[in-house]
């Protein structure tokens, strides 16, 4: 989708402002909602795309006013009510008054090392070749889904280059609405500057994607 | 001062709606606030950019590693121990004398959390993601980072499931130093291509 998430080019936001020995966390807040979204997202209802994909269907005026952390707890409260797990009701008593969906598991504190450890490896394998080469020119499509997609705007409707293909991969456009993996290839595309921004662009720039391959045509 | 008060009345409001959220699914049963606990710990004190500065330095000091890191990331790093979320799929990008890499994620937050922990404010954040795609330079600016005019800048958005880290080039003046001094001239943005490596003090 269109979303505030999409940020490649947008201009406005002022200057980066890295802050020297930045601690992990600027509030003990943040520690526990690092934890309540990973421990949430172990219960297995839904998958990285769909959590991706909450996060960016928050308003626009939502996302650009709130910190990456509350992002993600402005997001889980949407995938927690979703699924069943937390009512309106829960969130206004601030307890549990309702009952709750029945979670596939529970992350226990002693299973955490093994499950972060292990992570959630998303290549699977496709059952055709490759359809692109290393060195070949594409073109990516020019689309505008309202669903989730990994193609940003500022690299749609351009020319080129496969540098290299990579695996099979859960495509994230279907995967986030809960129509299944449907892996395809995964490809590397450079891109000059110029053919992203054009006039006035950075000569020395070249910019890449990952991109599936129903994101690509030969060009 | 009186301080009898109730200090959870203090929570500002956003506190207050993460510890709410953290109740009900405690109490429902649905997480173990135990689990948050080592969750935090892990990446507080145990996944950190030290992971990355290891692979880096090994990398510096070991062609045959270098070689593996460039065709295998995942593998290189594997075999040093860092696994893991956010790291299933690992590719380097090596530096040169002709081109400098630069990392983001203009539509998230992608990072390499197994080499270089949990990513940084700014790293997340809207000034980041919408201009390093588009004014690399005037960001690494911002940094402090003045590349020469010549050099060339290749910007790898994070858009699937591999995560980059960028192999700072070597500095000069480091001949016979060990992986563990090494190490300490890479930081976190040296990995990250908002930084180089540090030059020996």
């Amino acid at each position: 989708m269109n979303g505030p998430q999409d940020l490649g080019g947008q201009m406005g936001f002022g200057p980066v402002a890295p802050e020297k020995n930045e601690p992990y966390f600027h509030a003990d807040w943040e520690r526990r909602a690092l934890g309540v979204t990973l421990t949430a997202g172990a219960m297995g209802a839904w998958n990285i795309d769909e959590s991706r994909h909450a996060r960016e269907s928050l308003h626009p005026a939502v996302y650009y006013a709130s910190s990456y952390y509350q992002i993600w707890i402005k997001a889980l409260e949407v995938l927690l009510k979703r699924h069943g797990f937390v009512s309106e009701r829960d969130l206004a008593a601030g307890k549990a008054v309702d009952p709750a969906a029945t979670p596939k598991r529970v992350l226990k504190a002693e299973s955490v090392p093994a499950v972060l450890a292990e992570g959630g490896p998303c290549d699977r394998p496709v059952a055709t070749p490759a359809r692109f080469k290393a060195g070949q020119p594409v073109r990516t499509k020019n689309f505008n889904p309202t669903g989730h997609t990994r193609l940003p705007r500022y690299a749609r409707d351009k020319q080129g280059v496969i540098e290299a293909v990579r695996d099979g991969f859960v495509f994230p456009d279907s995967n986030a609405h809960g129509q299944g993996e449907n892996p395809q290839w995964v490809y590397t595309v450079v891109f000059d500057g110029s053919e992203i921004w054009g006039e006035g662009a950075d000569p020395t720039l070249s910019v890449s994607i990952d991109a599936w391959e129903s994101y690509l045509e030969p060009a | 001062m009186s301080h009898d008060h109730d200090h959870d009345n203090e929570l500002d409001p956003f506190a207050a709606r993460v510890r709410a959220l953290e109740t009900i699914l405690t109490e429902k049963g649905l997480i173990d606030p135990a689990a948050i606990d080592v969750i935090v710990d892990t990446y507080e004190t145990k996944i950190g950019p030290r992971n990355g500065a290891r692979v880096v330095a090994k990398a510096w000091s070991d062609p045959a590693y270098a070689d593996w890191l460039k065709r295998d990331a995942t593998a290189a790093i594997e075999s040093l121990s860092y696994t893991g979320r956010q790291g299933e799929h690992m590719q380097a990008v090596f530096n040169t004398e002709e081109t400098h890499n630069l990392v983001v994620c203009t539509l998230c937050s992608c990072y390499p959390w197994s080499v270089l922990g949990l990513p940084p404010v700014w790293y997340k954040a809207p000034p980041y993601r919408s201009r390093a795609v588009i004014d690399p330079r005037g960001v690494l600016e911002e940094f402090g980072l003045t590349l020469p005019a010549e050099k060339k800048i290749r910007v790898w958005d994070s858009t699937a499931e591999l995560r980059y880290l960028v192999v700072p080039m070597r500095p000069q003046n480091t001949e016979g130093w060990s992986e563990e001094q090494l190490a300490e001239l890479i930081s976190r943005d040296a990995m990250i291509g908002t930084a180089v490596a540090k030059a020996p003090a």
